[in-house]
């Protein structure tokens, strides 16, 4: 083999091939087209539409409908990146510490986040129901007063969403967060408590730092999961009461599959994705500076 | 870790009271799905006499024997091609250091911020040209492009820290770069790929979105939409869709008890990169 000796050692590019190809096809064809529709009036079946320019977007500034999903998508996504988080890291500090059901723990509180996110939110459904188990436990405990439809009610079902997001991925933070943590030497901290430092102090000054990268990556992940959600959204209230809890995507759905406006439906996933590029790069870009600023 | 401290007993069972405070929800879901719909007390009491009539009937009515089939057919198939596909990218992608290299990683990179929504709808329209609309196909063509740009960063972190004398001998010794890739990088591989086939057949087997659009209205459903067809049929009879809730996320819940540890050191592990 003696063409194989002199073989520069770098893997040809037809390596990649395949999944360029796949990629290509799946991804980025149908996203080019999909930018080239939000410039149209289709509505997905009939060969004949016309090109619209920006009407689209511009009936979009006067369809309060879309205005509300787009505060409510921003809304949720805020929200479960902060609460999520802030319950994931808790949880992490808690089973990062000497009690004996940490490893049980672990597994037990991660379980939620490998359940299909549908069925979740249809057994959440039921429990946040008029007769429903959280209402019948408020009323067990004294708190009849706290009683509520908390999906039927216009204020409160936006915030029931977010808290089973926060109930079903709670664990996924906690485990990212619990691996930065696990690369945090003990003997940092045994030596800043002997300098007098207590937890709060150790934890600001020791701990914190060295989690930036897992801050990065659960951040990262949580605020564009919950610009793109949908599943939960479909399953616990299908965008109601009224538009109480519509968010980009299942406008989209409905727009597309239930009006017949293709067009319209894709101009707001060009949306969609405007605002997931502009987040998730600010995001990139500020958590990228922090990073560095603490290494 | 440090010693065992009455603090520390108190920190256990807030931890562990948060625990329960985590399973109430599962606790009412079983405890619903065995109970005979003459019982109307509540949802908080133990359930009398537990039944497994619920299950046998949202079984049958359900279809779920058939969507859990086309779940797995589904699952298996897009993990393995993109499995496959994107190792074998992320080979080149890693190791050449190119232009063309380095625009291609980051072209791929993009598909991580495109939301689904974008390329799903008009891709719509390719699937029912090519015939593929209602059929498992569809969904396994869909997700074997769709998951590319994850498990491609996954794969090319995990490769660009490993040293590649092992390749570089290889080769001197003679192998084909395809052979250098099979026998000597594709082992290598493999605490990444256990970490990407965990994190893909969870991505893959929990989505509804896709499933909704191309197998609306055929009778080949994944669980998801088995599962969202069948509450919007039983409606009111909660026992019964509480039962074909268990069913769908039995297979889920065995898996992960089976394998929690490696499942998430993976979920942690490969996402830190």
């Amino acid at each position: 083999m003696a063409k194989a000796r002199r073989a520069h050692n770098t893997p040809p590019w037809w390596f990649a091939l395949p999944a360029l190809l796949l990629f290509a096809f799946v991804v980025l064809v149908p996203s080019v087209r999909g930018v080239y529709y939000a410039f149209t009036d289709w509505d997905g079946l009939d060969p004949h539409f016309s090109f619209v320019g920006l009407g689209n977007f511009a009936d979009m500034f006067n369809d309060a409908d879309a205005m509300q999903a787009i505060w409510h998508t921003l809304l949720i996504a805020v929200s479960i990146t902060v609460i999520q988080n802030a319950v994931g890291l808790l949880l992490a500090l808690g089973v990062n510490t000497a009690i004996k059901s940490r490893n049980l723990l672990r597994v037990f509180l991660f379980a939620p986040a490998v359940i299909t996110p549908i069925v979740t939110a249809y057994l959440w459904r039921n429990l946040l129901g008029p007769d429903g188990a959280v209402n019948t436990l408020l009323g067990a405990v004294g708190l009849d007063g706290r009683q509520q439809d908390w999906l039927g009610s216009p204020s409160l079902a936006l915030w029931a969403v977010v808290g089973v997001i926060v109930w079903q991925f709670a664990g996924y933070s906690m485990v990212i967060f619990l691996a930065g943590l696990q690369s945090v030497p003990q003997e940092i901290h045994e030596a800043a408590a002997l300098d007098g430092a207590g937890p709060v102090r150790r934890f600001w000054s020791v701990t914190r730092p060295l989690l930036a990268p897992a801050f990065t990556i659960n951040l990262m992940l949580s605020i564009i999961g919950g610009i793109k959600l949908f599943d939960q959204v479909y399953a616990l209230t299908g965008g109601g009461p009224g538009h109480a809890t519509d968010t980009l995507s299942t406008l989209i759905y409905k727009d597309a599959f239930t009006l017949g406006e293709f067009g319209y439906s894709i101009a707001l996933a060009v949306v969609l994705t405007i605002i997931v590029a502009v987040v998730s790069t600010g995001q990139y870009l500020a958590l990228a500076r922090n990073e560095r600023a603490v290494s | 870790m440090n010693r065992y401290r009455p603090r520390t007993l108190a920190l256990e069972l807030v931890m562990i009271g948060t625990a329960l405070f985590v399973g109430f929800p599962v606790y009412v879901l079983v405890n619903l799905a065995v109970r005979p719909a003459s019982d109307t007390s509540s949802p908080l009491s133990p359930t009398a006499s537990p039944t497994l009539h619920n299950f046998t009937q949202a079984w049958q009515q359900g279809a779920l024997g058939g969507a859990l089939a086309n779940s797995v057919l589904v699952t298996a198939c897009s993990v393995a091609i993109v499995l496959a596909v994107s190792s074998l990218a992320a080979y080149p992608l890693a190791r050449v250091a190119s232009r063309w290299s380095r625009g291609t990683y980051l072209l791929v990179l993009l598909g991580l911020v495109l939301p689904f929504q974008l390329a799903s709808l008009p891709l719509y329209q390719t699937m029912r040209d090519l015939g593929l609309l209602g059929t498992p196909w569809a969904l396994v063509l869909f997700y074997s492009g769709l998951q590319v740009p994850f498990t491609v960063f996954l794969y090319v972190g995990f490769l660009r820290a490993l040293p590649r004398d092992f390749e570089d001998a290889a080769l001197i010794d003679g192998c084909t770069p395809l052979q250098g890739f099979r026998y000597v990088v594709l082992p290598m591989l493999k605490p990444i790929t256990v970490t990407a086939l965990v994190l893909n057949a969870v991505a893959v087997w929990n989505d509804f979105f896709t499933p909704l659009l191309y197998l609306s209205g055929s009778a080949q459903q994944t669980m998801p939409v088995a599962i969202a067809g069948f509450v919007g049929q039983y409606v009111t009879d909660w026992n019964l869709i509480f039962a074909a809730l268990v069913i769908s996320i039995l297979p889920v819940l065995i898996v992960y008890f089976l394998l929690q540890r490696s499942i998430i050191n993976g979920f942690a592990g490969g996402l830190r990169g």
